[in-house]
């Protein structure tokens, strides 16, 4: 009798062939939205020499050696192709979109893998509405949805779900919350401030049922949550123009009315540097090519990056990352 | 006692949470794209038993537990304590009964348990996942009925109750999965 070897199963992809034939089928897709729209399709750098600095966002080093740098160069993985696509907009791509690789350290779950797939697009002269139009439009081709999504302020998002003002609230009042809502040892989490537990109440009792059924944009964020998003002018209290997309619970597309000006992105920078430096993580150098393009002029645009991998798992009904990546970072 | 970070969490793993020993049962990274990173924890008390839900920032640490899974021989009970033995240093452990739980309708002697240690004290015991076990009672049987189709109860030499076929006579050793509590098969003496 011929003895079977012991092979291990772990070679095997963690999706079923038929998820990875609709992932292709829905790229296929998303490529023709864009190309029927005009839009074009570009590639930057998965490893550049600069990094993002948001302190939430850590970036995976790379090191290339050889011509012309014997001595090792540092290399980022890019956490979102963001800087390198303002780069071609202020030198005048016009609309422009990416639908490629991107890498975070430090994010592994059902709903993250540390490499993962992000369609990233920017449109000049759109504002933080006519894009959110756009991509009510992209998710309802791919998703083969016919309702309208939902849209609401994530002040009144707060007010409605847990009845508490976003802007308004101090730590005490967000950790009482939470204690109310069942969250156990509420009194020794150490989180650094209300960002900190907003984003624990939004992830724990608002985002389960949030675009259940019909998908739902939260705007108009708090403005220490603006990330590279612009502050509307006027607005009282003061608002981030950011926006979220929210399919079945999962957070899938996060879009900006662009931040064009180089002194108030220097500023951002710097903030982020400090936080960094208070928190013990590691000190990333601001993109000077970034501000040399601002410094030359951003077009007024809007732009979004949305998580292709979690639409596919919306398409799907997937539960986890693994049954829509091939081989997910325990596969890799 | 060793420490472990959220990004050393694994089901399984035995940690101290509230001074009490527990086990991870289940776990999950939550993190908005743009802000804090939390790490989700289910776990099981491993002295009450109850499954706890706990969010801990990523990055937090928590004691490890000093807790083993061992395999022991059931020797025999008093009446109070269930006498437990390590076969290869024929050591012996006294088990209180509220440690025993289910466990205690299985356990006739011999078997080979797995007794979860806490501290070196028994913390709770997992009977073998089949057992082979004497009917005490049951109504007679059906002759000719081989359907297994409805079933009966019936007492076994333990005292435990499962549900078997009609065909199955008082007296017979039957298989039971301790897991589910289910009849498996007769056994030929």
């Amino acid at each position: 009798m011929k003895s079977v070897p012991d092979v291990s199963l772990d070679w095997r992809p963690s999706a079923p062939l038929e998820n990875l034939r609709a992932r292709a089928a829905l790229l296929a897709r998303i490529r023709g939205f864009f190309a029927a729209r005009g839009v074009l399709e570009v590639e930057t750098p998965a490893l550049a020499g600069a990094a993002v600095t948001d302190p939430h966002l850590a970036s995976l080093r790379s090191c290339y050696t050889g011509p012309g740098f014997p001595g090792g160069l540092l290399l980022y993985l890019q956490t979102s192709p963001e800087f390198a696509m303002k780069r071609l907009l202020a030198a005048g791509s016009g609309p422009i979109y990416q639908l490629g690789k991107a890498y975070r350290d430090g994010e592994a779950g059902r709903r993250h893998n540390p490499e993962f797939t992000l369609l990233e697009w920017y449109r000049p002269g759109f504002d933080l509405s006519a894009l959110m139009d756009e991509v009510e439009a992209l998710t309802a081709e791919v998703l083969g949805l016919t309702r309208r999504c939902e849209r609401v302020s994530y002040r009144d998002l707060f007010r409605r779900s847990l009845g508490i003002d976003p802007f308004e609230t101090s730590v005490e009042a967000l950790r009482d919350c939470a204690r109310r809502r069942g969250l156990a040892r509420s009194a020794e989490l150490p989180l650094s401030g209300p960002d900190a537990w907003l984003d624990l109440l939004l992830t724990h009792f608002i985002e389960p049922g949030l675009g259940v059924g019909t998908p739902c944009f939260v705007h108009d964020y708090p403005p220490s949550q603006a990330a590279l998003a612009r502050l509307r002018p006027g607005a009282a209290p003061p608002v981030a123009e950011r926006f979220e997309l929210y399919i079945g619970g999962m957070e899938i597309a996060n879009g900006y009315y662009e931040l064009g000006d180089p002194v108030e992105q220097r500023a951002r920078f710097v903030h982020d540097r400090e936080r960094r430096r208070r928190d013990g993580l590691p000190d990333v150098a601001p993109d000077e090519r970034l501000l040399d393009a601002l410094t030359h002029g951003l077009p007024d645009c809007a732009g979004v990056a949305l998580g292709v991998d979690r639409l596919v798992m919306a398409a799907l009904g997937a539960k986890s990352i693994g049954e829509v990546v091939a081989f997910p970072l325990d596969k890799a | 006692m060793a420490v472990y970070s959220t990004n050393e969490f694994k089901n399984g793993l035995k940690l101290m949470i509230d001074g009490d020993p527990c086990s991870i049962v289940d776990l999950d990274f939550v993190k908005p794209g743009k802000g804090q990173a939390f790490t989700r924890v289910k776990y099981r008390n491993l002295k009450t038993g109850r499954v706890n839900e706990r969010t801990y920032k990523s990055g937090e640490t928590l004691e490890g537990a000093d807790v083993m899974d061992t395999e022991m021989q059931y020797l025999y009970n008093d009446g109070e304590f269930w006498h437990f033995m390590l076969p290869e240093t024929f050591e012996q452990y006294m088990v209180p009964e509220s440690a025993l739980g289910d466990a205690t309708q299985w356990l006739k002697g011999q078997e080979t348990c797995i007794v979860t240690l806490w501290n070196d004290a028994p913390l709770s015991v997992t009977p073998p996942n089949f057992v082979e076990l004497v009917i005490t009672e049951t109504d007679p049987g059906v002759r000719g009925d081989t359907s297994g189709g409805g079933g009966k109860p019936a007492t076994l030499e333990t005292g435990a109750v499962v549900r078997v076929p009609l065909f199955v006579d008082q007296g017979e050793t039957i298989k039971v999965d301790t897991r589910s509590g289910e009849y498996v098969s007769r056994v030929k003496t």
